[in-house]
């Protein structure tokens, strides 16, 4: 079962929260990510890592506009195409044009977020061309027709039952639930696909400055064939992921590794500098790099560029507890789910309607602060978002009421005496003769729904404290040994 | 508790109790039972009674404005007597306010910039200190080792306690002296625990999916008491234990030290 990520928030919380099987294969999966992530931060020296890896990426956020200038200059003289795209539909444009020019039929496509952000295969299928995902989760999804609900794992809320059903029905593989058996099953009808596409397309981890260099990060192959097999070779790649020199890309891999996978590294590093020379034995005859806004300088101009230092890792989302309760489609219908998509979905749409929700879906825990490897102070950015939102009126009239009411009640001393003994009084109106409320009404339903309430005491502090003052003064004097 | 590196005794210490809200309405016994301790340690404690709320709930809710009065009020109150050394600490039975007062506050101050406050801060974050942090840290209380008082104890250190304030060592060297070094482990202890404050409302549904977690985790513990720092946190794991029937209850790390003393 697949929640509507297009149902309002309320209900896709519901609707997920009730899908049992989900949030087991949710559950599971995470615990076991976190794991390995957990051991492979531990082998080496995490918070230098850390450190450095924050430097690069705050230091090219802070100097976007040069070091994007130095990249177009150094991928154009590697022979290069770059195309600037200030929407997600202008990219799907460009795309298409290319596509329509080289008479192109068939797409191949390595795992990408922002080809989801910008929902590139549906617009490239308008002009007929067929898209085949080649990650084997992002393929999985494909067949299904469903969103990934991970930035790293996309396929991460199915279990091997699910995942062979789906194998079985369409690829008609036999009945199995030997993940090397599914795995071969897949591989056989991909490599097809390889051999006959005629465009490539990638998202891109890291583009160099320095040296005009697209790298992609990917454990299957998929990817170093995406950008050396077919004659045409295009890369969408955010603005925000450009890196001043090749040391930073070596970091920063390292960095997205082993947080995203726990790997040490992963089993390619892609790294594309042009397309094939004379006297190369192989690759594309075209590369093309289109460099995406889409709403990213609108990031930083509401003033969260730290948000653009994200390098899509995902340990935000394995370590967060909401995140594995809810999973990933109760985030909605956005590409990046967890901590960094609460603060990235609102942002980014223009319709901030979209993510308004999203920012109050967090405990402010701060798990993901202390795993982020580029130290994105998270949770100050969601409160920020949450300050933002109330300030623009759009969080819920209620709520904000109640806000108000509280601050008013606690700005003044002796309102906030007189607000407290009326609590204390809601004790005596309780027909319970425990401790606590086990049913409320109106809003503190909410509450006593799933949880007993503890009742106001008889006295507050501040009144007990004036009857036992008496006590302390006395034990101003150094009490006898005892 | 009668065990301190430093004989505070002859010192004279003075310091603010801030007891945070809920407390003040829900749990005045965690007051008292933090005002005691200190006073145990020949501290004096001073309770500036126009305190009101640390202005966390409306901070979380994002609405920095009126958190920003709020700030501005315990500020006011508590800054002076810190400038006149008529107190030489704040202490908090609390991990999230102290957190509030110490870092969130510095976000008030940027934004509302004014010379007084920022002067007021400098001198309030730097001295404000959550309950077992001031016992352990500033007071040296070092309890050895006894006979087992509580032999199914758990611990579940606060977000915002372990997190922003980094405060971990200290409850769990007074807690492993009070159960004989058998503090009982506890399963993803630092997950969570679901209540995060307005959370706990607006987000019910996930707040109590988080809570029913810890709460399984706690019963496989066999812990019957958790500790906690925190009165928030215990409120909702309270409110998660007793309507799922389980006997654990979480109590506030001063109730049990206090209790402790006279077992």
């Amino acid at each position: 079962m697949t929640i509507n990520i297009d149902a309002p928030y309320k209900s896709r919380i519901r609707e997920a929260l009730s899908d049992s099987g989900t949030r087991k294969a949710v559950d599971r999966a995470m615990g076991e990510l976190a794991q390995r992530r957990e051991r492979a931060v531990n082998a080496i020296d995490n918070e230098t890592m850390r450190t450095e890896s924050h430097e690069i990426r705050e230091h090219a956020i802070r100097n976007l506009p040069g070091l994007l200038v130095e990249l177009e200059t150094n991928l154009t003289r590697n022979g290069c195409e770059v195309h600037w795209a200030r929407t997600g539909n202008e990219a799907n444009d460009i795309l298409k044009t290319i596509a329509r020019t080289r008479k192109i039929k068939t797409a191949i496509k390595s795992k990408s977020m922002v080809t989801e952000e910008i929902h590139l295969n549906t617009s490239l299928e308008e002009i007929g061309v067929k898209v085949v995902e080649t990650d084997l989760g992002e393929y999985i999804l494909q067949l299904a027709d469903e969103p990934p609900s991970h930035i790293v794992a996309p396929v991460i809320h199915k279990g091997a039952e699910d995942i062979s059903e789906l194998l079985q029905n369409e690829l008609g593989m036999e009945p199995t639930l030997d993940p090397s058996i599914m795995c071969d099953a897949a591989r056989k009808e991909l490599r097809k696909h390889f051999l006959s596409a005629d465009m490539g397309i990638s998202g891109c981890n890291f583009a160099i400055a320095e040296t005009g260099t697209i790298c992609i990060i990917t454990n299957e192959g998929n990817g170093r064939m995406v950008s050396s097999l077919p004659p045409v070779y295009v890369v969408i790649a955010g603005i925000e992921k450009v890196v001043p020199r090749v040391e930073d890309a070596i970091l920063l891999w390292q960095a997205a590794t082993r947080n995203a996978t726990g790997q040490d590294a992963s089993v390619y590093f892609s790294m594309t500098s042009g397309p094939k020379k004379p006297n190369h034995a192989d690759g594309p005859k075209e590369v093309h790099v289109i460099l995406v806004d889409n709403a990213r300088t609108n990031v930083i101009k509401k003033g969260y560029a730290d948000a653009l230092m994200c390098i899509r890792c995902g340990a935000c989302m394995d370590v967060c507890p909401v995140y594995r309760e809810i999973g990933g489609h109760a985030y909605g219908k956005t590409a990046y789910p967890g901590p960094i998509g609460s603060i990235l979905t609102p942002l980014m749409n223009e319709n901030i309607n979209i993510g308004k929700d999203l920012p109050f879906a967090s405990s402010l825990c701060g798990a993901c602060k202390d795993a982020c490897p580029v130290k994105i102070d998270l949770p100050k950015l969601l409160l920020e978002l949450r300050n933002d939102l109330s300030k623009e009126k759009i969080t819920s009239p209620f709520q904000r009421f109640l806000v108000k009411c509280f601050a008013w009640i606690s700005k003044k001393p002796s309102r906030y005496k007189k607000a407290t003994k009326i609590a204390g009084l809601t004790r005596k109106f309780s027909k319970e003769s425990t401790q606590v409320f086990s049913k409320l009404p109106g809003p503190l339903n909410r509450w006593t729904r799933s949880r007993a309430l503890q009742k106001p005491s008889n006295k507050t502090f501040k009144e007990t404290w004036k009857d036992s003052k008496a006590d302390f003064q006395v034990l101003k004097s150094p009490p006898s040994q005892k | 508790m009668n065990q301190s590196k430093t004989d505070t005794k002859e010192m004279n210490i003075r310091v603010g109790l801030f007891v945070s809200c809920i407390v003040d309405v829900l749990y005045p016994q965690v007051g008292l039972a933090a005002a005691r301790l200190l006073a145990d340690q020949g501290v004096e404690v001073v309770f500036p009674e126009n305190q009101t709320c640390c202005g966390q709930p409306t901070f979380n809710a994002g609405h920095q404005k009126e958190s920003y009065t709020l700030a501005a009020n315990f500020l006011d109150i508590f800054a002076p007597l810190l400038e006149r050394r008529d107190i030489s600490a704040i202490v908090i039975p609390s991990g999230s306010c102290a957190a509030m007062i110490k870092h969130s506050y510095a976000t008030l101050i940027e934004k509302y910039p004014s010379e007084k406050q920022a002067r007021q801060y400098a001198i309030v974050s730097e001295n404000t200190y959550e309950f077992s942090e001031y016992l352990v840290d500033i007071l040296g209380v070092e309890l050895s080792p006894r006979d087992s008082l509580y032999e199914r104890l758990t611990y579940h250190p606060c977000c915002h306690l372990m997190r922003d304030l980094q405060i971990d060592r200290q409850p769990r060297q007074l807690l492993e002296a009070i159960t004989n070094n058998n503090l009982l482990p506890l399963t993803e202890a630092e997950t969570c625990c679901g209540f995060g404050g307005l959370f706990s409302l607006w987000n019910d549904e996930i707040s109590v999916e988080m809570g029913l977690r810890k709460a399984k985790h706690l019963k496989a513990s066999g812990a019957d008491l958790v500790v906690v720092n925190d009165v928030g946190c215990m409120t909702h794991l309270n409110g998660i234990l007793i309507k799922q029937g389980h006997t654990c209850r979480a109590v506030h790390i001063a109730e049990l030290l206090e209790e402790s003393e006279t077992k």
